[in-house]
């Protein structure tokens, strides 16, 4: 992953883009020629090129698990915002539990925290999500941070080393959802490592060695 | 509860978490209870404005912008000057700032700031008068929400002192004779409270001010008078809790003032 960010190239919205491939995601074509939609960096990915916005808001893939919070109840639904550009129902056939109609509120209330997995998108970017598989459920207690979507694969790291590392040195429970909402639970002083770790995995996302430095930061405990 | 200054459905567990760091004397941000972020001004920001400044408080940005004009005089107060003072909240600085008539929040920013200045008689209105009834100089006080983490107040309420201690008045302009400094008398500083739980926080964040129970803001000035106050939100406070609120806003509008004051008049009391 290192080498490939040498050779990554920042591009602007509308910027012709000279790479071999076939269009991928944030990319259009215009005249036969791919066009970038964001500013952000070019990835080649198995023959597909895509452009990896630099910040902008979490757009939802389907299978993703993302952390989202109720923010409006229905008879036969509740209303999930996972920080993606609409709201995301969440039906009371999508949940593990038997809902009588109307009885939502018994289950999940405003302001509940879920971890959930986006089970369909259309093309106009609505999304329906699931509570309906192994580990997805309620999270409760613990804390809630905010990072850019395009920074979560930094803070999971290469086969979730990062985020093992920060697990184990704190001894909090971490869960990272895909839409860049992080669910941290422990001790105060725990949560309070754990976020200081990430805002510079944040802040640092585009240099080499970071795990190194992230390292060395919650072995030296401060600052 | 959704006003423009909070974002609608507050995750529970931001809640709690709060609560319980509170519990333990923490702040979400590491802060301790009387402890405002850093603060960082820029004074004379605005070229072109008469004084301004560009106040940094943590997060929170806020650009104020002093115009002086000639102007009449009110018919009851033919021997002062006048002053006005208006808040605009941007959408740009933050999603849920709409664009449109001023509203309710922005109102009632802007009085408390103005309210903090007028009554602690800031301005010595009385040598801003060219010919008494006639004609006398009128000070704008424009505040611009640049970026909005969180206590509003005191961001505003700083960055028009700043901006004030920072004016001119232009008379060379107008033709009323040779510029001079804005004659500033008194340094009125607010310093704003939340109560989170049972807990009492100064200079809340966006985080904190988002689950309070209730707001009171406290201005005094550097005689240690107080100056103006204001309560907001739905919650209380017990008679113990305001003259608490009114001893720790003093030691913490001291710090703030000398901030204010810093680089030009060096210390003060």
């Amino acid at each position: 992953m290192e080498e490939e960010k040498k050779v990554r190239d920042v591009v602007v919205p509308g910027e012709e883009i000279v790479v071999d491939g076939k269009p991928g995601r944030g990319v259009f074509i215009e005249n036969g020629v791919m066009h970038s939609m964001y500013l952000g960096i070019v990835d080649v990915r198995s023959g597909y090129v895509n452009v990896i916005p630099l910040s902008g808001c979490y757009i939802p893939k389907r299978g993703d698990k993302v952390i989202g919070k109720i923010v409006d109840l229905a008879p036969m639904n509740w209303v999930v915002d996972i920080n993606a550009p609409y709201y995301a129902p969440l039906h009371v056939n999508d949940v593990p539990w038997r809902v009588e109609f109307g009885d939502t509120g018994r289950f999940l209330g405003l302001g509940d925290v879920i971890l959930a997995k986006v089970s369909n998108v259309n093309e106009m970017g609505q999304v329906w999500i699931t509570l309906k598989e192994q580990g997805l459920r309620k999270l409760e207690g613990g804390h809630l941070i905010h990072i850019s979507p395009s920074k979560v694969p930094r803070v999971i790291g290469k086969g979730g080393s990062m985020i093992q590392m920060l697990k184990d040195s704190t001894n909090c429970r971490i869960y990272v959802g895909q839409n860049g909402t992080i669910w941290i639970s422990g001790t105060p002083d725990g949560i309070v490592k754990v976020i200081k770790a990430i805002r510079m995995i944040e802040r640092e996302a585009h240099t080499y060695g970071l795990t190194d430095r992230v390292k060395e930061f919650l072995e030296r405990g401060d600052e | 509860m959704t006003t423009k200054f909070s974002e609608g459905v507050v995750a529970e567990s931001k809640r709690s978490y709060i609560h319980k760091l509170a519990k333990e004397g923490m702040r979400i941000d590491g802060r301790d209870f009387d402890e405002t972020r850093p603060i960082k001004i820029t004074t004379g920001f605005i070229k072109r404005a008469d004084g301004s400044a560009l106040v940094e408080l943590g997060d929170t940005k806020v650009l104020v912008g002093v115009k002086i004009e000639p102007g009449e005089p009110f018919p009851d107060t033919p021997n002062l000057g006048i002053m006005t003072t208006n808040v605009e909240l941007v959408p740009l600085a933050s999603p849920t700032f709409e664009p449109g008539p001023p509203s309710e929040e922005a109102i009632e920013l802007a009085r408390v700031v103005d309210r903090g200045i007028r009554e602690s008689h800031t301005i010595d209105m009385e040598k801003l008068v060219i010919e008494e009834g006639e004609k006398v100089w009128v000070v704008f006080i424009d505040m611009h929400i640049l970026d909005y983490h969180g206590n509003l107040f005191d961001a505003c309420g700083i960055a028009a002192l700043a901006a004030l201690n920072d004016a001119t008045v232009p008379a060379e302009r107008f033709g009323f004779g040779e510029d001079f400094k804005l004659p500033v008398v008194h340094y009125p500083v607010p310093v704003t409270f939340a109560k989170i739980g049972e807990w009492i926080v100064a200079d809340p964040n966006l985080d904190e001010e988002s689950i309070a129970s209730a707001r009171l803001t406290v201005t005094t000035n550097e005689e240690g008078k107080i100056n103006a106050m204001q309560k907001g939100l739905f919650g209380t406070f017990s008679y113990d809790e305001v003259k608490k609120v009114i001893n720790r806003s003093l030691s913490i509008g001291k710090k703030v003032r000398s901030i204010i004051l810093g680089g030009e008049n060096g210390e003060e009391n």
